[in-house]
């Protein structure tokens, strides 16, 4: 069973996503970031694939993905560093998170192969719109075993999150409140509203909340009407400012450091 | 003449170009691409927009442009050469036409701010200019390093009225201001239009861009028709940097395979150099700012980094409907140096006593190149004047003094 689905039937609550850059801040840190993520308790794992022109993307990860860039991240090496984790003892669910035109360059059906054959569980492409995705990728990424992530912000219409939760199979990407990622959002009766407004259309899938998420106050918040939710910029930050050594210690302690109640219980 | 009837060079039902277009936002982006998308046929078509839109275009832009026989030139490049006069309306370029058109739409969808990206300072100055006049708030995105080369165009933008950004990230030019005015328009999604300033992004912008520039060939044919008793030229020359003069220019001819369409593209220090912005020479299909287009990038599809010693030029991609023009033979790319737009201009400016701007001068340097014979009509679309440019051009005048 895809590793994700596994996840949501076993877990309805306070799931914790934490997504990193590939390759950022060194080259080699992927893997080793993936397994301290895996160690630390995180639920599911967003590996960012790095791309020059991240619009949906704030400074903080825009930055990681420059930096990677600059270290030499490609496609074809995530994959060679992907290789075998599978059987090294990650068990943790992997989605790549990424814009679309790295993975139209590498070859679609190729990149779909490369995910199943190392282990990637789902995908979260932004920029590939619901309709392309439906006419052209669906079949595709159903062959190779990949579940897909579609968006939904407080500006989309009840019909849109409908259509998009009818072709979306890992979760629906709950964007907590209209900007690009790391943005301030308090979460504010708006964001609460909309929320449960969100709650209340009884959607199939799972959904989890990013965009502003940093800490356990705000995890606590976003995930009060949902299945859970995603932290991305406060983890790259975290990563920017702990030398490599205290890595392991620092990532253990941010993800505990996020839901203090679940590691009383 | 205006006959819209299908053709494989215009936007079809779905928002594509054969191969190329669509609309590749992320979700963040989809109501407001939306919005557009349904309302901007309805907008524009609406005899009200027209009358409001031609009215400007005539009393305060300064419409039609004149189409001027640029004899002098015509001489020494062998050929009968014609100037469509855009560096003549108001603001001296083609943008202001654009500009207009779209904030007339915001308006009519009810935005209270706009906002909007600029390479050369042509566009940004348009779009404050626009702002200006009705009343709106106006954030402009500009490139760090075109902030310094197009200094007077921020100037000028700062006493319209604008907030001018700098853009920090990738390479500090157009494409980084594009990204930019994109996230801004992701976090204010109700009450801001984004004012595109060429042919690029996601579906209806090309089209709508390109209908608002459509002006420049449709003056043309009434002004040729006028002035030489025909309504096509044996060619038609523009520069492309996402390509809005180009596509008003090519507009009406798109489907009269008589008209050989010519478009320019910055080769800056020469295609192969590694410093050019020439796409169609260096690029491959992809997807850039909203659309499936031909854009320059590596083979891991990382968008690159484009040179060109013209601000308006400098893109990595261009739009989607002049993929299609390349990618079907419609029209011939040709790759213009920084050293062959610097001669143009100097020598427009010495044989006709008009200053082009860089980007335009890229066109004007296709003349020799064309194969264009005695008696054939070429027009070159003159999209702007080069005040802009005076300090590029000052250091060079050493070079083209005798
Ligand atoms: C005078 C002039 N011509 C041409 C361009 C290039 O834009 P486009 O290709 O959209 O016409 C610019 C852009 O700034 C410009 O200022």
């Amino acid at each position: 069973m895809n590793r994700l689905t596994s996840l949501f039937q076993h877990k309805t609550t306070d799931v914790l996503n934490v997504y990193f850059t590939a390759g950022f801040p060194q080259l080699g840190d992927t893997v080793p970031i993936l397994k301290a993520l895996q160690d630390a308790g995180a639920d599911l794992v967003e590996i960012g694939m790095p791309y020059s022109d991240p619009v949906a993307d704030g400074e903080t990860i825009q930055r990681s993905n420059q930096q990677a860039l600059e270290n030499g991240m490609t496609v074809a090496t995530l994959f060679e560093q992907l290789q075998g984790i599978r059987q090294q003892g990650i068990t943790v669910p992997i989605l790549l998170m990424g814009y679309l035109n790295p993975v139209v360059q590498f070859g679609v059906e190729k990149f779909c192969q490369q995910c199943q054959a190392v282990g990637v569980d789902g995908l979260i492409l932004p920029d590939l719109p619901l309709e392309v995705y439906a006419r052209e990728y669906q079949p595709l990424f159903a062959q190779y075993g990949l579940q897909v992530v579609f968006l939904v912000t407080p500006q989309t219409s009840a019909a849109r999150v409908r259509q998009l939760d009818a072709l979306a199979d890992g979760f629906i990407y709950l964007v907590a409140a209209a900007g690009t990622t790391g943005a301030q959002t308090d979460m504010n009766a708006d964001v609460d509203a909309y929320l449960s407004r969100t709650k209340a259309l009884g959607l199939r899938n799972p959904t989890l909340v990013g965009f502003g998420i940093s800490d356990a106050a705000s995890f606590a918040a976003a995930s009060r009407h949902t299945t859970g939710a995603i932290i991305g910029s406060a983890f790259i930050r975290l990563l920017q400012s702990t030398p490599a050594s205290e890595r392991p210690a620092a990532i253990q302690e941010f993800v505990a450091g996020i839901r203090p109640m679940a590691n009383l219980a | 003449m205006t006959l819209l009837a299908p053709s494989p060079y215009r936007v079809d039902a779905g928002g594509y170009y054969g191969p190329f277009g669509g609309a590749y936002v992320p979700e963040m982006l989809y109501p407001n691409v939306e919005e557009l998308r349904d309302n901007y046929l309805r907008i524009i078509d609406d005899p009200e927009f027209q009358r409001e839109f031609t009215q400007l275009l005539t009393d305060y832009v300064g419409r039609p442009t004149p189409l001027f026989l640029a004899q002098r030139l015509s001489a020494e490049i062998g050929t009968t050469i014609y100037l469509k006069r855009e560096d003549l309306c108001h603001t001296g370029a083609h943008k202001i036409n654009n500009a207009l058109g779209q904030i007339l739409v915001a308006k009519r969808l009810g935005k209270q701010r706009i906002v909007a990206e600029t390479g050369a300072g042509q566009h940004g100055v348009a779009t404050a200019t626009a702002c200006a006049l009705m009343g709106l708030e106006c954030i402009i995105y500009m490139g760090e390093i075109d902030i310094e080369r197009q200094k007077p165009n921020v100037d000028r933008m700062r006493m319209l009225g604008a907030k001018v950004v700098p853009a920090k990230s990738g390479s500090k030019t157009l494409k980084d201001a594009t990204n930019e005015a994109m996230r801004h328009w992701i976090s204010n999604p109700t009450d801001t239009h984004y004012i595109i300033g060429s042919v690029v992004g996601p579906h209806p912008y090309p089209d709508m861009v390109a209908r608002f520039q459509s002006i420049i060939s449709a003056e043309t044919i009434s002004q040729l028709l006028q002035q030489t008793g025909r309504a096509t030229p044996d060619f038609m020359l523009a520069c492309v940097g996402g390509g809005s003069n180009a596509a008003g220019a090519f507009y009406h001819y798109l489907d009269e395979p008589n008209v050989r369409l010519v478009a320019a593209e910055a080769a800056g220090q020469g295609v192969t150099s590694g410093h050019s912005a020439a796409t169609t020479a260096l690029g491959k299909p992809g997807i850039l700012h909203g659309a499936s287009t031909i854009l320059m990038q590596t083979e891991d599809g990382q968008v690159t980094e484009p040179y060109s010693i013209s601000a308006g030029l400098d893109y990595p991609g261009i739009g989607p409907q002049h993929a299609q023009l390349f990618a079907t033979g419609r029209a011939e790319f040709l790759s213009i140096t920084d050293k062959q737009a610097l001669d143009a201009a100097f020598q427009l400016s010495r044989l006709e006593g008009i200053i082009p701007a860089l980007e335009t001068a890229h066109a004007l340097a296709c003349l020799p190149l064309i194969g264009a014979k005695k008696d054939d009509v070429v027009v070159v679309c003159l999209s702007g004047r080069g005040d802009k440019d005076l300090a590029t051009y000052t250091k060079h005048l050493d070079e083209y003094s005798a």
